[in-house]
């Protein structure tokens, strides 16, 4: 047994593993969740819900209402006299929103306001109806400063960010030079708003303080840095610090920093001497966490007549406030997606005093492919081209920008089957060509592709004498079936019925994990697991004396030539543990590692009023080893439907003239409901990456809303002849273009 | 939100009286009022539960009409037999607004005097001259999507949200109250709710303290009814613009079109002249034209809503295409 960490680097692709094997055959299988029952009964306790029935106190945040200024005096005095007012945390020391990724802390507001609706205070009472009342007595005296809230007007001072989640720039060959010779030329700029996450769990923490000890039950989704920003943003030892979020409701991105909420908790908490609970309301979620910057995209490609590209640029305008170096990696998938010599794909950031701007599910792809898949279309319809015929005459043999080889790449059986499946062949050929009273019909399809990447990892496995198994790891499952899937991964490697394995995630007091972002969770997490589970299987090999490849474990028997003993009783007594601890490697730089898809759409456009409903989407995916189908399916409708979100309704409106995020509640903010949302269908081509991670899988959850919007857009210009190229689609841009009814 | 007195009301005249003793405000369904007291855009003082009063019933009146008890909700009022066959013009605009969890709790007074969904008049650090007299329009030359385009004034530009309002304009509905002083009145709902002028934060011609007690519809009126909303999405969303329409066609001629609008002002729109343009002619496309014409006559946009305007003017020219489609043949 190996006490050390058991650590393995992802340094070259693995063969084939006791998971190929599928002995138990749990792995791949649409399992239920395995906290399923838990949350629809109310007994899986979300962050707020923690220490119930216990004498705690209330917080609510005071927020500024200007965009920017420096704060004269914050006067808390008639809050502070207010009846049940325990105390009010103000000063600069109160974060400015939330913390970046990764970042060691979320920055003090220091005696400014950066953005409208920044944290200015909390006040912390004995009720919730208290807190919030007495947050509106706190009076804030102003210096009003001069503010910068469009990035129109600030292109010009815009900036190369340097290495954020991509190069900013990458660039090859003469892409000025060839695109004015080439014999066709596409020119077009696109504009995306910026989004907000909008889970469905609002930012929320719970803080209790024993001595100089705080446990903070909060809303996240990467435990190993929230922590530390905990820790950093309160002013204590990191060790000091124990953080939990064992269920999470939705974070996409908004929570991979924490939120205002858990430092401001913690600081009441201490302040008032009794627990704290701080949840934000969704005025705050949209004012106070983060958001998606909004881009401005101008996308060139050059061709041959024949529709080969020798030319293509996507020069990207992102914004993001003070200090904030996070720029949106617009065209993180045109890099690799497209052959074509010569190349310009630019990033530059500009400033702007609105809330910060971070990752938001899909960051880069998510409206960097509205513009790309935009314009593949627009210009194989310029070439008279069928939109897959296009992209297949341009498929890369190696990856584009840098020549390395594609770990796997199923993007052409991608189009195939969606097309067969969908009927591609059955589209109206011309654009308002296909009617139903009053309905123009039209179809349109795009690609997607999602770049893979693996994180350090740490899990440990418990196999007890009654055979039974507990995972520990500081993994998140923020909605997405973490739990599920790790479970499936134990009880294949182990062999044991998936009853027998239990799962504990979302403590720091476990192994440190990746936790949930980038669609990089399930293989990182999976594959410490998996790395634990083969420590337990060296252990039980070695007390048969057989060699771990010629021992198969199967519904909690250890089988071994002509022996089948219970794994009780190979244990005898004893409890197990195995350990293991994932790190990428020399596959991530020898080989361009991402996942594909294709999405075939079917769009009705009303021809009086420009409304468009979506009819029919189909989603065909190859990422790898899909580890639950259920889950897995699941997670591709979430992002088919964020893809109808973007392209048809959602927008965080800025007001340009005071930074106001204009509509701050979910009745305005639109995301889809229901009847915006038709039957979906997903498909998963068989695959294995072997060089990607250790359960051969790549990253799902992001992929599938990458490129979604642009097949909507791309079957509304087929459905009526109005292209839109700001997003979202809403009926007034239709409208401008329809034909009369 | 701010501290506030309750008392629920066991009958009418307790409902006046605490009304009146407290200064208190009535609360039915609260699906709109209890949203603005947390942001403390309203701070009532005292709240008068108005919803266990015996105000739930649908009854016929004497001459064929319906009356509609002020805490009869949107889910039930739509669901209702009566309703269905004979008005089906006002089930099927209540069955477009909000959501089945909204409509459950939305009562039919609550619904006659629910508040603009203005963005600005729901941050309460904006300047908005509806929430604070005086202060300013930010919509005027903010993010004024949503907003109208026919009676607005330099004060305020707000719309009227509500579905249910526009089909029971367009059934020439009244409503009755009950005064603070016990006694009662009717007053056709086409002078219930006011234009902003210059005082916006003034919605109906109620008095304070005066009761909803119901909705009175008069007979069916002959003709096909149509409610057609246009919004931003499928369900769950304001209407851009809508159309409530009952339009009868004899003999090949519009005998009767009763229009209503909605999402274009800040209270249900009906204009009686583009009624009378239609009644009497034969249908077609460029009468239909005409009437749109003569509607957005004097409607203006403020920038982000100026596509109200071919909008609503293609919407209405649908509408009455639907609604005289087959008679016309
Ligand atoms: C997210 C959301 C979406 C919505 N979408 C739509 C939509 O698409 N279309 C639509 O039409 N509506 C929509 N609504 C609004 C909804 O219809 C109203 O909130 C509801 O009708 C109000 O009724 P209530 O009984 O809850 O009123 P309350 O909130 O109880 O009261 C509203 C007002 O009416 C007064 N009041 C209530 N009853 C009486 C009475 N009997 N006499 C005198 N005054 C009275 C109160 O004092 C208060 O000022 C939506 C609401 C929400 C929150
Ligand atoms: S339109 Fe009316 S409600 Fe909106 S900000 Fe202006 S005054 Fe206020």
């Amino acid at each position: 047994m190996t006490t050390d960490a058991n650590t393995y680097a992802m340094d070259e692709a693995v063969g084939e593993t006791r998971l190929d094997r599928g002995t138990q055959g749990v792995l791949g299988k649409p399992l239920n969740r395995y906290e399923g029952a838990l949350k629809v009964s109310g007994r899986a306790p979300y962050a707020y819900e923690h220490l119930a029935g216990e004498d705690v106190a209330y917080g609510f945040m005071v927020t500024a209402g200007i965009g920017r200024a420096k704060i004269r005096s914050v006067d808390t005095s008639k809050a502070e006299a207010a009846p049940g007012v325990l105390t009010v945390i103000s000063g600069d020391d109160v974060l400015r929103a939330s913390a970046l990724p990764m970042a060691p802390a979320a920055q003090t507001i220091d005696g400014e306001v950066f953005h409208y609706g920044q944290p200015l205070a909390l006040v912390v009472a004995e009720t919730f109806e208290a807190a919030r009342h007495a947050a509106t007595l706190v009076e804030t005296l102003y210096e009003p400063g001069q503010g910068r809230y469009s990035l129109r007007d600030q292109l010009d001072e815009a900036v190369n960010p340097g290495p954020g989640a991509m190069q900013p720039d990458n660039l090859r060959g003469e892409f000025e030079a060839v695109f004015a010779e080439a014999e066709v030329q596409f020119d077009e700029t696109y504009t995306t708003p910026s989004h907000s996450a909008a889970a469905m769990e609002p930012h929320a923490s719970v803080a209790k303080w024993d001595g100089d000890n705080l446990t903070v039950w909060s809303s996240c989704q990467l435990l190993e840095t929230n922590v530390i920003q905990i820790a950093n943003g309160v002013g204590v030892p990191v060790e000091n610090v124990r953080l939990l979020s064992p269920y999470v409701g939705g974070g996409f991105g908004s929570k991979l920093g924490i939120g205002p909420d858990a430092v401001l908790a913690a600081l009441g908490a201490k302040a008032a001497g009794k627990p704290v609970k701080v949840a934000l309301s969704r005025q705050h979620v949209f004012q106070t966490t983060s958001r998606r910057s909004e881009t401005i995209q101008r996308v060139r490609i050059g061709t041959t007549k024949e529709g080969r590209i020798t030319a293509l640029a996507h020069e990207n305008f992102v914004v993001n406030s003070t200090g904030n170096s996070f720029f949106e990696p617009v065209a993180i998938s045109t890099v690799f997606l497209y052959a074509g010599e010569n190349r310009k794909i630019t990033h530059r950031l500009a400033e702007t005093d609105v809330l910060m701007t971070a990752s938001v599910r899909a960051p880069g792809e998510a409206v960097g492919m509205l513009s790309l898949e935009s314009a593949m279309d627009e210009l194989a319809i310029r070439l008279d081209l069928d939109p897959i015929e296009f992209r297949k005459l341009n498929e890369p043999e190696v990856a584009p920008q840098d020549d390395l080889p594609f770990s796997s790449r199923k993007l052409l059986q991608c189009y195939e089957e969606g097309a067969s499946r969908f009927g591609w062949q059955n589209r109206p050929e011309k654009p308002a060509s296909r009617r139903e009273g009053e309905w123009w019909i039209g179809s349109g399809m795009a690609a997607a592709s999602r770049s893979h990447q693996l994180m350090k990892s740490s899990a440990e496995v418990e196999l007890a004498p009654d055979g039974r198994a507990t995972v520990r790891t500081a993994m998140t499952d923020i909605g997405t079936g973490s739990y599920t899937i790790l479970q499936q991964i134990t009880a294949e490697m182990l062999g044991l019925p998936p009853g027998h394995v239990t799962v504990l995630l979302g403590d720091t007091a476990l192994p440190p994990s990746s936790g949930s972002g980038g669609s990089w969770g399930a293989n990182s997490a999976g594959s410490s697991v998996y790395l634990a589970c083969e420590d337990l299987v060296r252990e039980l090999a070695k007390r048969l004396d057989v060699d771990p490849s010629d021992l198969t474990l199967k519904d909690g028997q250890a089988i071994a030539g002509n022996r089948q003993i219970p794994l009780g009783e190979i244990l005898g007594g004893e409890t197990l543990t195995g350990r293991g601890t994932i790190e990428p490697g020399k596959t991530a730089e020898t080989t361009n590692q991402a996942s594909y898809g294709a999405h075939f759409c079917e769009v009705a456009v009303n021809a009086v009023t420009g409304e468009t409903r979506v009819r029919r989407l189909l989603t065909v995916a190859a990422a790898g080893r899909i580890l639950n189908e259920k889950t897995a399916t699941s997670q591709c409708y979430g992002g088919q439907i964020w893809g109808i979100g973007s392209a048809l309704e959602e927008e965080l409106v800025i007001d340009p003239r005071t930074g106001l995020l204009v509509n701050h509640d979910l009745a305005e903010y639109h995301v889809p409901v229901n009847a915006d949302v038709p039957q979906l269908e997903v498909v998963f081509l068989e695959e294995r990456d072997t060089a990607a991670s250790l359960l051969a899988g790549k990253g799902l959850g992001e992929l599938a809303l990458a490129g979604v919007g642009a097949a909507i857009t791309n079957a509304i210009y087929n459905a009526c002849g109005v292209r839109v190229r700001d997003y979202p689609a809403t009926l007034d841009k239709v409208l401008a273009g329809l034909p009369d009814a | 939100m701010r501290e506030f007195a309750y008392s629920r009301a066991g009958d009418l005249e307790e409902a006046g009286r605490l009304a009146e003793e407290q200064a208190g405000r009535f609360i039915a369904g609260g699906t709109n009022l209890l949203d603005l007291m947390k942001l403390e855009v309203e701070t009532p003082k005292a709240l008068v539960d108005v919803s266990r009063l015996p105000l739930g019933e649908i009854s016929p009146t004497e001459d064929g009409g319906l009356r509609i008890g002020a805490m009869v909700t949107n889910a039930d009022l739509a669901a209702d037999q009566t309703v269905r066959r004979d008005y089906p013009v006002l089930s099927r605009a209540l069955l477009a607004g909000a959501s089945g969890q909204l409509r459950n709790k939305a009562t039919t007074g609550g619904n006659l005097l629910q508040r603009t969904r203005c963005y600005y008049f729901y941050e309460t650090s904006a300047p908005c001259n509806k929430r604070n007299p005086g202060s300013g329009c930010a919509a005027l030359d903010g993010f004024n999507r949503i907003h109208a385009i026919l009676g607005t004034s330099d004060q305020c530009i707000a719309t009227h949200p509500s579905d249910m309002a526009v089909a029971m304009l367009a059934l020439d509905a009244s409503v009755e109250t009950r005064l603070p002083d016990g006694g009662s009145r009717t007053i056709a709902l086409k002078n219930f709710h006011r234009l902003p002028g210059q005082t916006p934060e003034v919605e109906s011609n109620l008095q304070p303290g005066e009761l909803i007690t119901s909705v009175v519809l008069p007979p069916p009126p002959k003709g096909r009814h149509i409610y057609r909303k246009v919004r931003d999405r499928a369900s769950y969303a304001f209407a851009l613009v809508s159309v409530a329409a009952i339009v009868a066609v004899e003999n090949g001629k519009i005998a009767s079109a009763r229009l209503a609008f909605g999402g274009l002002a800040h209270k249900p729109w009906r204009d009686r002249a583009v009624e009378e343009a239609l009644i009497g002619q034969e249908p077609s496309e460029a009468l239909f034209e005409e009437a749109a014409d003569l509607l957005l006559k004097e409607a203006a946009g403020h920038g982000h809503n100026d596509f109200k305007i071919p909008l609503g003017r293609r919407t209405l020219i649908a509408v009455l295409s639907e609604a005289t489609k087959e008679a016309a043949q």
